[in-house]
């Protein structure tokens, strides 16, 4: 009985997201403030019906209901019961539920911070996100109900796949759905921007938060994938160019543009329908990526056919969502006009230039993950893309787009020119040359020819950021929040930066079949294979191999890699062991029994692979300091006045004009 | 410089940049993107020589060989038309087994044998790459000799 309740409680969730949907779009053209009312109270309903219905599906997991269907496909009574709850989103049906709780969580928060706009626009972006609401609602009752029966219920279920059976599966879905998902705050302002055809470029300050933490959100939870990746998949690769990581990476790069460009239109008023557009297009590339991973069209074009109503259903909602977002934008952007001019080497300038370069390399991966569906459907025949296509062609806009950061942070608004930083940041770039070649030349030999110019770029990013800080704390100045962020971003950016150049550059991998006591050499290292034994776990058995490493004589650490075996699946898996450090990682991973008491072993050696990751979280975590700070820094009460940008004729460009008293926009 | 002027600079900048991104990113392209040939197409000499490929089909019951002691395996990929012998010297994949689609990236030797560089079987039992599938299908079809089925396209 109880998951009938689950399934009727997301049935009310569907009609309230329709209410929320309609009461936000239709209540401020009627100027109905009993509509508008009606609005935050449906959204309200809308979380708590969808939280029930999850909560039915993780207990019909705990309770090892198998005559669930979608539980019996993805668990097992041998499941341990933390796996048996993360099996909610192991699969298709139970992740689209995820995603609309994270949605409605973002709804949520939108409510609680709607004082800080005027009414009717809070209610329109409302109702934009109860329009999405309502179609992926509809979407996963009609082609994807978690809660179907199966009858009679089979005395145990398939259980959840291995390779899911992992705590960063825990985690790692979540926050990347808030990524993914959190861009939809960013479309729904945009949209109710376009929709009031708005001049001004307040919709650009209240949109910045939302833009930052999802960006934030999705950095963090594509880290974490990677490094899922990377040690549950058993092979020591980080980044794969795979369909299903590039539908993650795509969004991402177009949020950093709109980070990026959201910050001139709030401060200067500048790239009004540009920062629109890219406010469109980060969820929009958000939803064909998840319905190119949750539909399966990247793996086939066939899925289509396997599921038609899936597909179609599938296919029509990106056309409404995505299309209906462009027809409104083709409608009102001319609208956005800005006046203000800037001078050729200005910060807008720097922010235009990153802004091209960060859209031009998500353009060149979404070229290269539909090449392979594109070519299918037109039947020029079966072709795959991989890292030969994605790693030249990512750097060509990426390169330049690196070595401006450390120009560009500190470029003069409008005037154009360095101003004061300009010595700093030259001495930087002396520092980061001379820096970056001795690590690149001196510490790690044989390098790829890009690798000196990573490793200067990523030295002097980090130093150019620091100038900043640095400066004011010397003169005893307040550091304020978004300087803050933003120096701490793109330190991250620069540790990223240098991570990826020498895991690049210095990794050395081998694969080699070891007879217990024969040893491998790599770089410094040598990894001896002393045997191993057979082991047997909770709902596995398997073989455990024991490899000890030593550097120049003296012992590193002792890996335990694993083979194991599921019973219920009967899926055999390959649990590296990992040696982490600061500045290396070592891996192995056991092959399989080769004959003559001898295993194969693949073994890894690569240098600053931490760093990428690492890179990647601080960079989140500048996010989060720039739009945490600025709320503390000006909180906005009810009625206060809000600052505008308005480029004033005649010089004074920065916000300094008093702010019109807070009323219906219209 | 008018405004108007500076804008025109502007815009042709970029334009010649979009360019010049866009033309390498083709070139690296169709230099890098890789095909994928059964083993029926390969025998139809489709494949040109020293071309690097994507060779799919199934692991043929009972082919796999190995050197004792060491990472070198043989092994013969079939569509049930034609088979293609292949060498691989590293790591196999969890998933790999006689009797299961396999997907291979490597060339062709002077004698066909394939050289793979990488094996991959990352998909679980039930399921089998979507070209893979397509080969297999059309072999059966042709050969009249039903071996397995192959599993369906999620």
């Amino acid at each position: 009985m109880v998951v009938e309740l689950g399934h009727y409680a997301l049935i009310l969730a569907l009609m309230l997201a329709g209410a929320q949907a309609f009461f936000g779009l239709a209540g401020p053209s009627l100027r109905s403030e009993r509509w508008l009312a009606v609005v935050p109270s449906a959204a309200c309903g809308q979380f708590v019906f969808v939280a029930l219905a999850v909560g039915v599906l993780v207990h019909a997991f705990i309770s090892n209901d198998f005559s669930v269907h979608y539980v019996a496909e993805n668990s097992n009574s041998a499941l341990p019961l933390f796996y048996r709850v993360t099996a909610m989103w192991g699969a298709h049906e139970g992740s689209m539920l995820l995603w609309i709780l994270v949605l409605t969580l973002w709804t949520m928060a939108l409510v609680a911070r709607s004082h800080t706009m005027p009414a009717a626009f809070a209610a329109r972006a409302l109702g934009v996100l109860g329009l999405i609401s309502f179609f992926f609602l509809l979407f996963t009752l009609a082609t994807s109900n978690p809660f179907g029966r199966l009858i009679p219920a089979p005395p145990d279920g398939n259980d959840l796949n291995p390779v899911l059976q992992d705590p960063a599966f825990a985690v790692h879905p979540p926050i990347l759905y808030m990524g993914y998902v959190g861009f939809s705050v960013s479309f729904a302002l945009a949209c109710a921007a376009m929709i009031e055809g708005r001049r001004d470029q307040l919709w650009a300050q209240w949109m910045r938060p939302w833009t930052v933490m999802a960006w934030a959100f999705l950095a963090c939870g594509i880290a974490l994938g990677s490094w899922w990746a990377y040690y549950e998949l058993g092979w020591g690769g980080f980044w794969f160019w795979d369909p299903v990581e590039n539908a993650s990476f795509m969004p991402w790069l177009i949020g950093t543009a709109l980070i990026h460009s959201l910050a001139v239109t709030d401060k200067r008023g500048l790239f009004k329908s540009w920062t629109l557009l890219l406010a469109v297009t980060a969820f929009s590339l958000s939803l064909i990526g998840t319905f190119l991973v949750r539909s399966g069209v990247l793996v086939s074009v066939h899925s289509f056919a396997a599921d038609p109503s899936r597909g179609l259903f599938i296919l029509a909602l990106l056309v409404v969502m995505i299309g209906g977002a462009l027809a409104l934008y083709a409608w009102r952007a001319p609208l956005m006009k800005s006046a203000a001019g800037f001078d050729f080497v200005s910060r807008e300038s720097f922010l235009l230039f990153n802004n091209i370069l960060l859209a031009i390399a998500a353009a060149v991966v979404f070229g290269g993950t539909l090449a392979p569906m594109i070519a299918d459907t037109l039947g020029l025949g079966t072709l795959s893309v991989g890292p030969p296509y994605f790693n030249p062609s990512f750097l060509v806009p990426i390169l330049p787009m690196l070595a401006l950061v450390a120009l560009g942070m500190h470029a003069r608004w409008r005037r154009g020119g360095l101003g004061e930083a300009r010595r700093p940041v030259l001495i930087a770039l002396g520092v980061a040359l001379v820096l970056g070649l001795a690590l690149s030349l001196g510490v790690y030999a044989h390098p790829l020819k890009l690798t000196p110019v990573g490793a200067v770029v990523g030295i002097w990013i980090i130093l150019s950021a620091l100038i900043d800080p640095v400066d004011r704390l010397r003169r005893g100045l307040r550091l304020p929040a978004s300087i803050a962020g933003m120096s701490i971003a793109h330190i991250g950016l620069g540790i990223f930066v240098l991570g990826i150049t020498f895991v690049q550059s210095n990794t050395i991998e081998r694969d080699i079949a070891l007879k217990p006591g024969e040893s491998a050499q790599l770089g410094a290292y040598r990894f001896l294979y002393q045997g191993g034994a057979d082991i047997v776990g909770p709902n596995y058995e398997g073989f455990r191999g024991t490899v000890s490493i030593t550097r120049n004589g003296v012992p590193v650490r002792v890996l335990y890699p694993e083979k194991r075996r599921y019973w219920v699946q009967g899926t055999v898996q390959t649990t590296a062991a990992i040696a982490p450090a600061f500045n290396r990682d070592l891996l192995a991973a056991l092959g399989e029994d080769v004959g003559a008491g001898a295993w194969s072993l693949r073994l890894q050696y690569r240098p600053l692979i931490r760093f990428v990751w690492i890179g990647a979280l601080i960079m989140a975590i500048g996010g989060v300091t720039a739009v945490v700070g600025r709320r503390r820094a000006q909180p906005l009460p009810d009625g206060a006045t809000l600052p505008t940008a308005t480029a004033l004729p005649g010089g004074g460009s920065l916000p300094a004009a008093p702010a019109p008293p807070r009323g219906r926009a219209r | 410089m008018t405004p108007r002027r500076r804008r025109l600079y502007w815009v042709l900048g970029i334009l010649v940049g979009v360019g010049l991104a866009g033309g390498l990113a083709l070139r690296a392209f169709q230099q890098n993107v890789m095909f994928y040939f059964d083993p029926t197409r390969i025998a139809a000499g489709e494949v040109r020589p020293g071309q690097r490929f994507r060779l799919g089909g199934m692991v043929e019951k009972g082919s796999l060989q190995r050197t004792p002691g060491s990472l070198e395996v043989r092994f013969v990929v079939t569509d049930f038309r034609h088979q293609v012998p292949v060498h691989y010297a590293n790591v196999l994949p969890d998933l790999f087994r006689e009797g299961a689609g396999v997907v291979a990236h490597g060339r062709l030797d002077a004698n066909g044998t394939f050289i793979a560089d990488e094996v991959l079987a990352k998909h679980d039992e039930k399921y089998m790459p979507p070209e893979v599938a397509r080969s297999l299908a059309a072999g059966q079809s042709a050969s009249a000799a039903p071996l397995v089925t192959p599993g369906q396209v999620h």
